[in-house]
């Protein structure tokens, strides 16, 4: 599926990527339509993290080429795709330890806030105002939106998993994202929290108007709430489409089942 | 040109040059069991002269007792050190560990001035005082017995890490520290005996390079040079501690002939920050990759 | 026990200072370095400019090695630019007084910057050890150039203001402690703002952080940029207030030094860089103090001061980082968390 190009979001065309002799990716192409939840799912290895760190900008892609919105992403830094609305959590979550779950998430703006050094030294004026106007936005629609109220003011260090993924949704919200990224959002959490978590990802589509792009494991939660999944294996592309037409193909359950080739599943090396 | 000479310098070069190499490996020694970068390696240097100074002159043993006995304090000292200041460090970002070291440097270099006061000393002579010739050059004779005996030592850690059982587990605490210990490698005997052997070493380089140039409070010093050394060479290299530290003596040797004695620091720093900016992890180190 | 503290806008929430007590007490501690130069003896006056001026250095060092995760050991060397572009200012030129200070803080804030370079290329302690490097070059310059004075260094006149000649503690005091306050107040300032979040972000996971939309070379420069601005400023101060700068004035101890009073302190906290400064520079004095009450039973012991001195920094150092690595500041918050909870917690 191609769609038209005002339709689409993300599209990544061709992507080949490899770390010396190691192979990670292989001519990867599929595309993201706007207002969508697309989940990448694959078995471990398969390359779903070297393939968001490659449309983040961190590695650049031997062949091939990712757009977003409509702009060409080759050469662009990840700081200026921050800019351009590309948001994303990690998988093994990455907020500042020594930082309160307020600061955290205020983070999340600061590449769309104005206030240079001078202004922040003296405090007054713009970098006053600018920092006010984030805190009310921050408290009336992301804490609230989330539920974390109660530890807007701890440090994050000591937080459970389960909120600790939620103040990472929440700071990638205060990047006030176009396409949000999240790597694994329900990885190692209970029932009643993966719940939580597929609540407010649909939340977050319908109610900010915002495309979701996620790799995940969870199979339950992928077919809930995906409106199209793209399966990778060993770096390619094995599979695509609705979440019932891809539990459907034959070469996805071989590769997640592991008919026939479960030797060499063991042998690939890992490139996540 | 005067190739004599310059053959002299040369020499002069490589004799200080093999100093920094096995001060190098007593560092490279430490960093590699512990990823510990130790900066007060140069003041556990002046302390190894000191003690030889002080068993030599002030209790009057001769030099082949209080040679042992300068190498045995370096290394009680390390083995206090790992234990009582390194050890509670473990798991600490590897920065504060590193200040962990800064601190251990003053504290030594004001324990020596306390004890044996300010002033520049001299060390008892002990080596053979005749001329040596290579060829017609002339060779100060501490400088190549100073050079003989750091070569010894260097050939005697290098082959007792290549050949040694402590040696494999060395190796093994440097790779993963958590499979070394699960493969039954008592990784923290790693750490203390790296630390024991590492300080005696530099002990024992300090009574040599005493011998050379007398010690004084600020022969810590020395360690900047070291860490020239090891940062060129690599600071988990061995090899890049041998051949660094030969480069640098030898590069020292002709800045302070031929610019002057204060360019050798201008000039060692210069070659440093190059190699930093080049090759980061140094001519022979490791490159790691990082991760996300 | 805190009460009385409700907050009905986000305007106080942001505050520095948020409850009555604190401003209070600020009030107070501002009258008290108003009326002090007036009731103070000469000596303690010296000793508070002294504080301030190390005050004023390690709050910037602690910006860059506290905050942005970028260990320096060149404070001193950074100093020194400062020191020397205001003498050479204030002899060869003859700009008044304040230009001095703030273009010698200029300077020092594009040397920092050349400094910080190879900081995107290298990090951590091998960043540490270029800054050594940069400090070994730094002094070989200022040995060597004639404009500096070579080996002999630069004697400077007092400092006017306002026509009067600042030659005293008394008066370097009123330029010297407005100075040093600002500067905290700025750097304080700096951690409410998206730039000082951006330097944090960077010393807690700095990849993530270009997730985030943080430049890291951009951020890093800036950081060494404003941190060196502190030295430079901290160091024209101390030039006008010795009026002697020579190549010996600030050797690599002094860089251990700061580092020194930002672990004591606390690293990461404006107050740990003040109470550390403040209290790593009258370590000292304690110390010529205890010297003197032995001295008629132990005669040597004034002689036994510069060793023992660089004995209790080391353990000073080696200490604070074992058993309170987060330095006083710790300290001073476990205390008010004891009185937040009293009487009904004893």
């Amino acid at each position: 599926m191609t769609g038209a190009a005002d339709d689409v979001i993300l599209s990544v065309k061709g992507v080949s990527l490899a770390f010396g002799g190691v192979r990670a990716l292989t001519d990867v192409s599929f595309s993201v339509r706007k207002g969508s939840i697309t989940a990448v799912i694959g078995p471990n290895g398969a390359g779903k993290t070297s393939l968001f760190n490659t449309i983040s900008g961190f590695y650049r892609p031997r062949a091939g080429e990712i757009v977003f919105g409509g702009r060409n992403l080759a050469g662009t830094a990840p700081p200026e795709r921050a800019r351009l609305g590309l948001a994303r959590t990690f998988q093994n979550i990455a907020l500042f330890r020594g930082m309160t779950v307020l600061d955290n998430i205020k983070l999340g703006r600061h590449a769309h806030m104005q206030t240079g050094l001078l202004d922040a030294l003296v405090y007054r004026g713009r970098a006053r105002r600018e920092e006010l106007a984030l805190r009310a936005e921050i408290e009336e629609r992301i804490i609230d939106f989330l539920e974390i109220q109660h530890i807007r003011n701890a440090p994050v260090a000591t937080l459970p998993y389960g909120l600790r993924k939620r103040v990472e949704l929440a700071r990638a919200l205060a990047m006030r994202p176009r396409l949000l990224m999240l790597d694994e959002p329900v990885a190692g959490m209970n029932r009643e929290e993966t719940e939580d978590m597929a609540r407010f990802i649909l939340d977050v589509k319908e109610e900010w108007d915002v495309t979701i792009l996620m790799v995940e494991h969870d199979m339950g939660m992928v077919m809930d709430i995906s409106d199209h999944v793209v399966v990778l294996n060993f770096g390619q592309v094995i599979a695509e489409g609705s979440p019932a037409t891809v539990q459907a193909d034959p070469a996805v359950i071989a590769a997640y089942l592991g008919a026939g080739d479960l030797g060499r599943r063991l042998s690939a090396p890992e490139a996540a | 040109m005067d190739w004599l000479f310059l053959t002299e310098v040369f020499l002069a070069g490589l004799g200080a040059g093999a100093l920094y190499a096995v001060t190098g490996v007593a560092f490279v020694l430490i960093y590699k069991a512990t990823r510990v970068v130790n900066l007060a390696i140069g003041e556990i240097l002046m302390l190894g002269g000191y003690a030889f100074f002080g068993a030599a002159a002030g209790w009057h043993l001769p030099a082949w007792i209080a040679l042992p006995v300068a190498v045995l304090s370096g290394a009680l000292v390390g083995a206090v050190v790992e234990r009582g200041l390194i050890r509670p460090m473990l798991g600490e970002s590897p920065i504060s560990v590193f200040m962990v070291t800064i601190g251990l440097g003053s504290i030594l270099a004001g324990f020596v001035q306390v004890v044996w006061g300010a002033d520049p000393l001299r060390l008892p002579e002990f080596m053979p005082s005749a001329p040596i010739f290579l060829g017609e050059a002339y060779l100060a004779p501490k400088v190549a017995y100073g050079f003989l005996a750091a070569m010894l030592v260097l050939a005697a850690c290098v082959s007792a890490l290549r050949f040694s059982r402590g040696g494999v587990a060395l190796k093994a605490t440097a790779a993963d520290q958590g499979a070394a210990y699960s493969v039954g490698i008592d990784v923290p005997r790693v750490f203390s005996l790296s630390w024991i052997v590492a300080c005696a070493v530099a002990a024992g380089a300090g009574v040599l390079v005493g011998a050379i140039g007398g010690i004084s409070p600020t022969m810590g010093v020395f360690g900047l040079s070291v860490l020239v050394v090891v940062i060129v060479g690599g600071l988990d290299s061995m090899v890049g501690a041998l051949v660094g530290g030969l480069l640098i003596g030898v590069v020292e040797a002709f800045a302070g002939t031929f610019l002057g004695g204060e360019y050798k620091f201008l000039v060692t720093f210069s070659i440093m920050i190059l190699v930093l900016m080049l090759r980061p992890y140094g001519l022979f180190g490791t490159h790691e990759i990082e991760r996300l | 026990m805190r009460i009385g503290t409700l907050k009905t806008s986000y305007a106080a929430d942001e505050a520095l200072f948020d409850t009555r007590l604190q401003k209070l007490l600020l009030v107070l501690a501002l009258v008290a370095a108003v009326l002090f130069p007036f009731v103070a003896s000469p000596y303690w006056l010296f000793l508070a400019c002294l504080c301030a001026i190390n005050v004023a250095s390690a709050t910037g060092l602690n910006i860059l090695t506290g905050y942005t995760g970028l260990v320096s050991l060149g404070q001193a060397a950074f100093m020194s630019v400062g020191a020397y572009a205001v003498a050479v200012l204030e002899i060869h030129v003859g700009t008044p007084f304040l230009i001095n200070l703030l273009a010698g803080a200029l300077v020092t804030a594009l040397v920092g910057i050349g400094v910080g370079i190879p900081s995107l290329r290298v990090k951590g302690l091998y960043l540490a050890i270029a800054t050594i490097a940069a400090s070994v070059v730094l002094h070989f310059v200022f040995s060597h150039w004639s404009l500096t004075g070579g080996a002999r260094g630069l004697s400077m006149p007092p400092a006017t203001l306002f026509g009067v000649a600042l030659d005293q503690p008394f008066q370097l005091y009123w330029p010297i402690m407005p100075v040093t306050v600002l500067m905290v107040l700025g750097a304080a300032n700096l951690f409410r703002t998206r730039i000082g979040r951006a330097f944090i972000a960077i010393r807690d996971r700095d990849i993530s952080a270009e997730v985030l939309g943080i430049p890291l070379l951009r951020y890093k420069l800036m950081s060494f940029a404003v941190s060196s601005f502190y030295a430079g400023l901290a160091g024209g101060l101390w030039a006008y207030f010795f009026r002697v700068v020579t190549p010996e004035s600030f050797p690599l101890v002094n860089s251990i030094f700061y580092l020194a009073a930002i672990i004591v302190g606390g690293m990461g906290t404006v107050l740990g860089g003040i109470l550390g400064a403040v209290f790593m520079t009258m370590v000292p004095e304690v110390l010529k103090f205890a010297a003197g009450m032995v001295t008629p039973f132990y005669p040597d012991a004034l002689a036994l001061l510069a060793p023992v001195r660089t004995i209790v920094f080391g353990a000073l150092i080696v200490g604070f980082l074992i058993f309170e690595p987060h330095g006083l500041a710790e300290i001073w918050c476990r205390i008010r968390r004891f009185f937040h909870l009293w009487p009904f917690k004893t």
